[in-house]
């Protein structure tokens, strides 16, 4: 029997398993919204922007580790997705966007809301379609999800004209994927492998640098193994934060330009530097020349374009983390007997003196409230147990810095495109993934007015998503730049003045509004907002608008150059690098 | 160094802006590029002359394995082949070096393909080198316009360098 095409499409998404998808209809994608609406199995969450819809998708990807799904119209409705997708291909995070097209006879023609949505998102996607027969339709579905969640993940666009999901065929679903250009290598080289072993047997200071590979490919379990075994300590990256217990003690907690310094230190003082499903971007390395330069680099990541992209690397590992780790862990404990404690001891040593010497840390002022002490209450009221959301700039490094990660896909942030606005679609995502979880979104007050709409997909769907506004009146990390590095020149960033009463924007969508505004509200805040379970809430925090996000790697410098809090103020001439 | 890249994708539409959206996004640079269908008709080979130092080749050829309709990256630095390319030279001599012109060509093993009142039309095909030199010689006498294919190249049986 014949199927049209949007049955057939809908057909194809329970083949996949997949639940929920963000979405926006519009003219051309009518035909895919009725036969969603009688639907039972599949989900739709109305979004209030596109926008919305895929960083959606995204924080339930990143919540669920399934791949996230969004529907959207043509023209303006697939263009508004392009930051969401240029976002997941960034972070490599398995997402299916559908798009709408115009019918294919008109396709060139500038028909209404016509946008070549596929040469658009050609280079952020990791690969994409447009579907010009019916008859193709289960096929591309198949190999989009299949490309999406495998190898290296990123995000598939397929586009699908009126007429293509109007049209009708049989349903025919494709057992195997078979793509000829596609062949991931899963398992690493085993001489590769004995290699390492050897390498990590003959180092005396191995530092791990744990990304969002371990996190993709599932191998917190081997790696924490890994660095028990051979007692490496280990540092994450932003996207690899909860890939390894942020509380145990081999954990150097994040590196790079707001990296701790006990992190950076190791990574410089080390004889050898195991990246694992890491990409070595430049807000890690700083300056790529005077990066880690005594130590050996091991780099494993399934992705060979990652491979000596940045960073020169002795030692490449291209295989799936998980299964390269296993294989690792096999090889180490197969070297002959190693008193690992014994030659690890002098420089685990080394590494404590110098989380003795500066603990990540701020400075208390009466009446005012930090937006550190806010991340350290959410944390504690929380006990380190909820997904964190976060929007971009100092929100997101005060809670990559002071709320420590213990679990993997506990931790969404955008971390290479550096997306404002993502944290709160993000956690809507990732509430509907993990419905009995604590879900925050960390933000600041300029991210949260980026996508603010979403309260009422939040509400809608009774989601008791908490919104941390770090409310300082400012764009607070080009603030930062402006004091630090334009002699105080505060072009453009203030925001005070036009932003919004948060609580009554809350009150107004059905949201519940709760506002701090000493230190010793703080606590109460957050444990009121924990009691709502069947609302979003935003709490707006009025924090210290001066306070700055310490330590930091100027920008071009080596990752040892770092600025702290207490010699800022000292001497607060500082060179202005480009 | 410049590098001769051969590149067996799928002969689908929207490949070539695949391959030279990649070039273009990440400031690779592209000198020549020549497309065509192979023995099998699902597929094409597109060669590709770039010049960048070998990290940038390395991530070049890296890139081009990454795209989902490249089936093979082959960088002909690595491997024994031959190269060819063809120029299609009209060119307006004066009255008295008519003959001259066709000597040169003949030299060449250029073929005339077309003759008017006052151009010949010249094929020329090898190796860049061997065109490069023709166009040179021809000048004095008077190109009007040229058209180079782009270089193609194909693996010689079974020999590698260096081994």
């Amino acid at each position: 029997m014949k199927k049209s095409g949007a049955e057939i499409l809908i057909e194809c998404l329970k083949k996949e398993g997949v639940k929920h998808i963000f979405g926006y209809p519009g003219g051309v994608v009518l035909n895919i919204f009725d036969a969603l609406y009688d639907d039972k199995d599949i989900q739709l969450i109305l979004t209030r922007h596109e926008q919305g819809a895929v960083h959606a998708a995204d924080g339930y990807a990143r919540a669920s580790g399934k791949v996230g799904v969004a529907l959207v119209t043509s023209g303006p409705g697939a263009t508004n997705t392009v930051t969401g997708i240029a976002n997941a291909s960034m972070d490599s995070i398995p997402l299916v966007v559908f798009s709408g097209q115009v019918p294919t006879l008109l396709i060139g023609n500038d028909a209404f809301q016509e946008a070549d949505i596929v040469g658009i998102t050609r280079p952020c996607t990791k690969h994409n379609y447009l579907v010009k027969d019916v008859k193709d339709l289960a096929r591309v579905v198949r190999e989009a999800f299949h490309i999406a969640f495998t190898g290296r993940p990123g995000p598939v666009l397929i586009d699908l004209p009126k007429d293509v999901t109007a049209g009708s065929a049989e349903f025919i679903w494709p057992e195997e994927v078979r793509i000829r250009g596609y062949n991931p290598t899963y398992h690493g080289n085993k001489y590769m492998i004995n290699q390492a072993a050897q390498m990590i047997a003959h180092s005396k200071k191995p530092v791990i640098m744990a990304g969002g590979g371990v996190v993709s490919s599932e191998a917190s379990k081997e790696l924490k193994e890994l660095a028990e075994l051979a007692r490496i300590p280990v540092t994450m990256t932003l996207m690899g934060l909860g890939g390894f217990p942020g509380t145990h003690k081999l954990s150097l907690g994040m590196l790079g330009m707001h990296g701790t310094y006990y992190a950076n230190t190791a990574v410089q003082n080390s004889d050898l530097l195991i990246g694992i499903g890491v990409r070595f971007d430049d807000r890690v390395t700083g300056r790529t020349n005077a990066f880690a330069p005594g130590a050996k680099i091991i780099q494993i990541d399934i992705d060979p374009t990652s491979i000596r992209k940045n960073v020169r690397v002795d030692l490449p590992v291209v295989g799936d983390v998980k299964n390269v780790l296993k294989d690792l862990l096999k090889a180490v404990k197969e070297l002959k007997e190693q008193q690992w404690d014994a030659v690890r001891n002098a420089w685990l040593k080394q590494i404590d003196g110098w989380k003795r010497e500066r603990p990540l840390s701020y400075q208390f002022v009466k009446n005012v409230i930090k937006p550190e002490f806010v991340v350290e209450k959410i944390y504690e009221a929380t006990k380190g147990e909820a997904i964190i959301c976060t929007e971009v700039g100092q929100n997101q490094m005060w809670s990559a810095q002071f709320y420590k990660y213990d679990y993997p896909r506990r931790w969404l942030s955008s971390g290479g495109l550096g997306t404002m606005g993502y944290g709160f679609p993000a956690a809507i995502g990732a509430q509907f993934a993990c419905p009995d979880r604590i879900v925050f979104d960390i933000a600041g007050d300029g991210s949260i007015q980026m996508n603010i709409q979403e309260l009422a997909t939040a509400v809608i769907n009774k989601l008791p998503v908490k919104v941390a506004i770090l409310n300082n009146g400012y764009l607070g990390m080009v603030r930062q730049w402006q004091e630090l590095f334009f002699k105080e020149r505060y072009s453009h960033t203030e925001l005070e003045s036009g932003n919004p009463d948060f609580v009554k924007v809350a009150e107004a969508y059905g949201a519940v509004g709760l506002r701090a505004t000493k230190p010793e509200e703080v606590e109460p805040v957050i444990k009121e907002s924990l009691k709502i379970k069947n609302k979003p809430v935003f709490l707006d925090f009025v924090v210290d608008w001066k306070e700055k996000v310490y330590p930091m790697v100027p920008a071009g410098a080596s990752i040892d150059e770092m600025i702290f809090e207490e010699e800022e103020k000292k001497e607060k001439k500082l060179k202005a690098v480009k | 160094m410049r590098h001769t890249i051969s590149i067996l994708v799928e002969n689908k539409f929207g490949v070539l802006s695949r391959v030279s959206g990649l070039f273009s996004g990440r400031g690779y640079n592209i000198e020549s590029l020549s497309v065509g269908e192979t023995i099998d008709p699902a597929t094409s080979i597109m060669t590709i002359v770039t010049t960048g130092d070998d990290l940038v080749v390395e991530q070049i050829t890296k890139q081009l394995n990454k795209l989902i309709d490249v089936i093979k990256v082959v960088d002909f630095m690595e491997v024994d082949h031959v190269e060819r390319e063809m120029v299609l030279i009209k060119v307006s001599p004066r009255k008295e070096d008519r003959t001259e012109v066709l000597k040169l060509a003949e030299i060449f093993r250029g073929r005339i393909v077309d003759s008017g009142p006052t151009t010949y039309t010249m094929e020329i095909t090898g190796e860049e080198k061997k065109i490069n030199a023709f166009i040179e010689l021809i000048k004095p006498f008077g190109i009007k316009e040229f058209v180079r294919t782009g270089k193609v190249a194909i693996a010689r049986e079974g020999l590698k360098k260096g081994k």
